[in-house]
């Protein structure tokens, strides 16, 4: 990495506003993840953290603010001050620099969970197979599963198909890592071995923004907690700040129900 | 089977015995058989034993001799080959058109999902029998040269519509033209039925639209799309008959024109019955197994198929084979379930 992309920020939101319809969700988000970093989302449902998480790589367009990753605007490309819109095939490359894990996996069910790690790589970064079938197994490995590399995902519990996708999006060697709520639809049981892949995944250094309720998960990985409510950030901070201090009456109101 | 039983019971620490309970009766059931089985009977009389004067002597009324002479006639086996000929390429021309109306019609381009709506209304809304005679005298009388070259600019090759518009190609042209309109309907349903978040997790992984469309949406939504496909192609293999507007002599064609210099229509209609349930009969144990193919991934273990079913059942009569062996035992546990202590996560 050069000196320059060390400088920029991974992620960078000016002023982010969103909204869907008449659906005001996101009212003026400025928020700043370094490479390296781990940022955890919390706050209750409906306060625009996974609108704001799929915003970062596109999957949603923002009205207004400026969004950029590793230094450049997402979805957009400004020349002689104004804006030009992505062509598709690039706001494509662009996804795959960043790994998204979602809530309820959406694995590929027609293919085994080696399949599903291979499948990027091999059809879109065009990796020849057999080193893709190497990654992947590594891969599968690193999250426990090196033994399930054939078992399609209805033959998989939760926790073990959830352990997959993050070796799907791990496959694609992305700079940033999406996670939103990877383990809400969990059973409480298997919520621990997800989690362990994801601190191992920070120890690495991956820089991650994460969407959770696991509030032990954020007090231990996060460097930077951010409480957001009705489509604005209310306190951002130290874990230790934010989850066990907080300043505002809004915080303090949501942590006395889910701690 | 029973060392299954005992060995189950071997585990069990304090197994109760097996219920023994006397089953419910089902007299229904027994009514019915008998009602059916008279009317069974009766069905069977009329086709082997009615009789009709015919000539000198007592003729079966069905006319099962004339049936047998011309079953496996000359002209009646090739119009079976071109009813099936014209099946498979009109089914092509349908699947692949089906496939390209439904990707367009949910484009997120207004142009191309205008023209594909534009071609639904037009094929769906105008009788076949129309349409494909409209392919064979209408064109070649309308554009009586067709050419290759640049529009409004110079052309560089020219054909005569007469030349290349022969009965066969404008009896496929119609058919697979009309196909395609209700084929993109059906697989629009298909990739309506695949969650949107394989979308999302295709497109988080930096695939375009064509290639999650390829490699994520069609196969999943093959599942939706095969079981009307299969009736789709059941119906085109009759709806060939049409094709008489178009002057190709299919096997509905063939029978039509023996029973004309015969005058043996009921029997010939039979030939062109039974040549439609054998064709049919085919095709349904071809689905069976697409149908399974795509299957996998959605159930845990796909069920023996009928024909592994009945190796099994043979197999357990007889001396069992090596390869058989692991195939019973699927089935006894299968039936028994797995347990509590079953391994399937």
């Amino acid at each position: 990495m050069s000196a320059t992309t060390a400088r920029a920020p991974m992620v960078l939101a000016e002023n982010v506003h969103k909204s869907f319809g008449a659906v005001h969700i996101l009212r003026g988000i400025d928020l700043q993840v370094d490479a390296g970093q781990v940022m955890v989302l919390v706050g209750p449902s409906g306060s625009g953290k996974t609108t704001f998480l799929r915003c970062i790589n596109h999957l949603e367009k923002i009205n207004s603010g400026r969004l950029c990753v590793d230094g450049e605007l997402v979805g957009y490309r400004e020349r002689n001050g104004r804006l030009h819109e992505l062509k598709d095939a690039e706001v494509c490359r662009k996804r795959a620099e960043i790994g998204m894990v979602f809530q309820h996996f959406n694995l590929f069910p027609h293919m085994t969970a080696l399949e599903n790690v291979m499948e990027a790589p091999v059809r879109v970064k065009k990796v020849p197979k057999e080193q893709a079938k190497a990654t992947a197994e590594r891969l599968l490995a690193q999250v426990g599963l090196a033994d399930r590399a054939g078992h399609y995902p209805s033959q998989l519990s939760g926790g073990q198909k959830q352990r997959v996708a993050i070796a799907r999006a791990l496959a694609m060697e992305p700079k940033l890592m999406l996670f939103d709520e990877p383990t809400s639809a969990l059973d409480p049981e298997l919520v621990g071995e997800v989690l362990d892949v994801m601190k191992q995944l920070a120890k690495g250094g991956m820089t991650m923004v994460v969407v959770t309720h696991e509030m032990g998960f954020a007090r231990e990985v996060a460097d930077e907690v951010v409480f957001m409510d009705g489509g604005v950030v209310v306190e951002r901070g130290k874990p230790n700040d934010v989850l066990v201090n907080p300043q505002h009456e809004r915080t303090k109101a949501f942590l006395s129900k889910v701690l | 089977m029973t060392e299954y039983h005992e060995a189950a019971a071997g585990t069990a620490v304090s197994r109760p015995p097996d219920i023994k309970a006397v089953p419910v009766r089902h007299p229904g059931r027994w009514i019915a058989v008998v009602v059916i089985a008279v009317l069974a009977a009766m069905m069977v009389h009329t086709l082997v034993f009615s009789k009709v004067q015919r000539g000198n002597g007592n003729e079966s009324r069905f006319g099962w001799a004339v049936v047998g002479d011309y079953l496996f006639s000359h002209q009646i086996l090739h119009g079976v080959l071109v009813t099936v000929e014209l099946t498979a390429i009109a089914m092509a021309i349908g699947i692949v058109g089906g496939v390209l109306l439904a990707v367009m019609r949910l484009s997120p381009n207004p142009v191309l999902s205008g023209v594909s709506w534009l071609y639904l209304w037009f094929f769906r809304g105008t009788p076949l029998i129309v349409q494909i005679a409209f392919w064979y005298v209408g064109i070649s009388f309308l554009y009586p040269q067709l050419s290759l070259g640049i529009p409004f600019g110079p052309e560089f090759a020219h054909y005569s519509a007469n030349d290349l518009i022969v009965p066969m190609v404008a009896a496929s042209i119609g058919l697979g033209f009309n196909e395609a309109a209700y084929m993109a309907e059906i697989v629009r349903a298909g990739i309506l039925s695949v969650d949107e978040g394989q979308h999302e997790a295709a497109s988080s992984l930096g695939m375009t639209r064509a290639l999650l469309m390829r490699r994520i949406v069609l196969p999943q939504a093959m599942r939706v799309i095969i079981p009307p496909t299969g009736n789709e192609v059941i119906s085109m293999l009759k709806n060939t008959s049409l094709v008489f507007a178009a002057g190709v002599v299919d096997v509905y064609y063939a029978q039509q024109e023996i029973s004309a210099t015969t005058y043996q229509t009921e029997p010939m209609l039979l030939v062109a019955c039974l040549w439609y349930l054998a064709l049919t009969s085919v095709l349904m144990i071809g689905q069976y197994y697409i149908e399974r193919h795509y299957a996998r991934g959605s159930v845990r273990e796909l069920p023996p198929t009928p024909l592994q079913r009945f190796k099994s059942l043979v197999g357990r009569r007889n001396v069992l084979p090596p390869a058989t062996v692991d195939l019973e035992a699927q089935a006894v546990l299968g039936g028994l379930g797995r347990g509590p202590g079953g391994q399937h996560l």
